[in-house]
């Protein structure tokens, strides 16, 4: 059970939505991933989706590269479509 | 005892005790993963339990009510079957003695929703969707351990030829079965036999595990004949009722 390996959860929780991120879990295969992950993340009607990826397939950014990678847009504020008035029927903007 | 209500009785108790069983494994189970997982399946099974036994003191009308029929009957009053009291033991004793029960279950609800009595039925399709999930997880987990390793195989097979004898009974129709069976309340347990068992073949033939070849079957709890077993379980289950009557969450 030790070397099971781990995998990261991803739950839609509900149509038009898109997948998010919930944690991780270890299972030893992907059927065992989804079942865990349905008991662990979806008791409380969180979910009617679920994507499993084993962990060691994220590649993440490096926290040392943070500056280069994030700082530059602190100052573009232009980019933000806040000049805009959106109609009340668009959701999830 | 009326034979509707024993009837009702006689599924009631199958959940209720084996759910109680079953959340003995709260904090102990192998690894969270699966602690959870058998928690879940026995919260839904305690909750089939509920709805029946309050669909059994409404027809009793008796002013007892669902605690009353869980917490205030003793032993021989329970119709379990004599699968759903044995001790949790290990992992593969849990879970096969879950797969038995799960699939003759699944079929029982299927059949059960098109039950005369339209309350029962309604109370059958919604546990169905509960226990769809419950014998596809104990499946797999036959398959996982029993296709696994020599020793998870092993005590597999172990657990397999001890629990093989309770088996029978759930699909073994007696007098009660079958007056209900005619009067369209209850479902025809020979046809589920037939269900039970391929399903059981199928199961076992992937897990590579060897069917017993002993065909004498026990039986005895849905008279009201259990093992020592059973007054274990309801000593834990219902000391609170017991010992402080009436107390309330």
């Amino acid at each position: 059970m030790q070397d099971w390996p781990l995998w990261e959860i991803f739950i839609r929780s509900k149509n038009g939505l898109s997948h998010k991120h919930v944690g991780s879990l270890h299972a030893a295969d992907e059927e065992m991933a989804i079942e865990n992950a349905r008991d662990v993340y979806t008791r409380r009607n969180e979910g009617i989706s679920i994507w499993v990826v084993e962990s060691k397939h994220i590649t993440a950014s490096s926290p040392n590269q943070a500056d280069s990678l994030f700082d530059p847009a602190d100052d573009k504020i232009y980019r933000h479509p806040t000049f805009y008035v959106l109609p009340d029927e668009l959701k999830h903007i | 005892m009326n034979p509707h209500i024993e009837y009702l009785l006689r599924i009631a108790d199958n959940a209720l005790i084996l759910g109680q069983r079953l959340a003995e494994w709260c904090g102990h189970a192998p690894v969270l993963e699966q602690d959870i997982a058998i928690t879940n399946i026995a919260l839904d099974l305690i909750g089939q339990s509920r709805s029946l036994y309050a669909y059994a003191a409404l027809l009793e009308n008796q002013g007892r009510s669902e605690d009353d029929l869980a917490f205030l009957r003793d032993a021989g009053e329970f119709r379990n079957v004599l699968l759903v009291e044995q001790p949790n033991e290990d992992w593969a004793y849990t879970i096969v003695r879950q797969f038995l029960f799960d699939a003759f279950h699944y079929y029982f609800l299927e059949h059960l929703t098109r039950s005369t009595d339209v309350h029962l039925a309604a109370i059958a399709q919604k546990s169905l969707k509960e226990v769809t999930y419950h014998l596809r997880f104990s499946s797999e987990w036959m398959i996982r351990l029993g296709d696994g390793t020599e020793l998870s195989h092993q005590k597999m097979q172990t657990a397999l030829n001890d629990l093989w004898m309770y088996h029978g009974e759930l699909h073994t129709p007696d007098a009660l079965d079958i007056e209900l069976q005619k009067s369209g309340i209850g479902v025809d347990l020979l046809a589920i036999k037939s269900l039970h068992s391929a399903k059981i073949e199928e199961i076992l033939s992937r897990a590579t595990l060897e069917k017993p070849a002993s065909s004498w079957m026990q039986s005895g709890g849905k008279q009201g004949r259990h093992s020592e077993h059973l007054g274990y379980i309801l000593a834990d289950m219902q000391f609170l009722q017991r010992a402080y009557p009436g107390q309330k969450w």
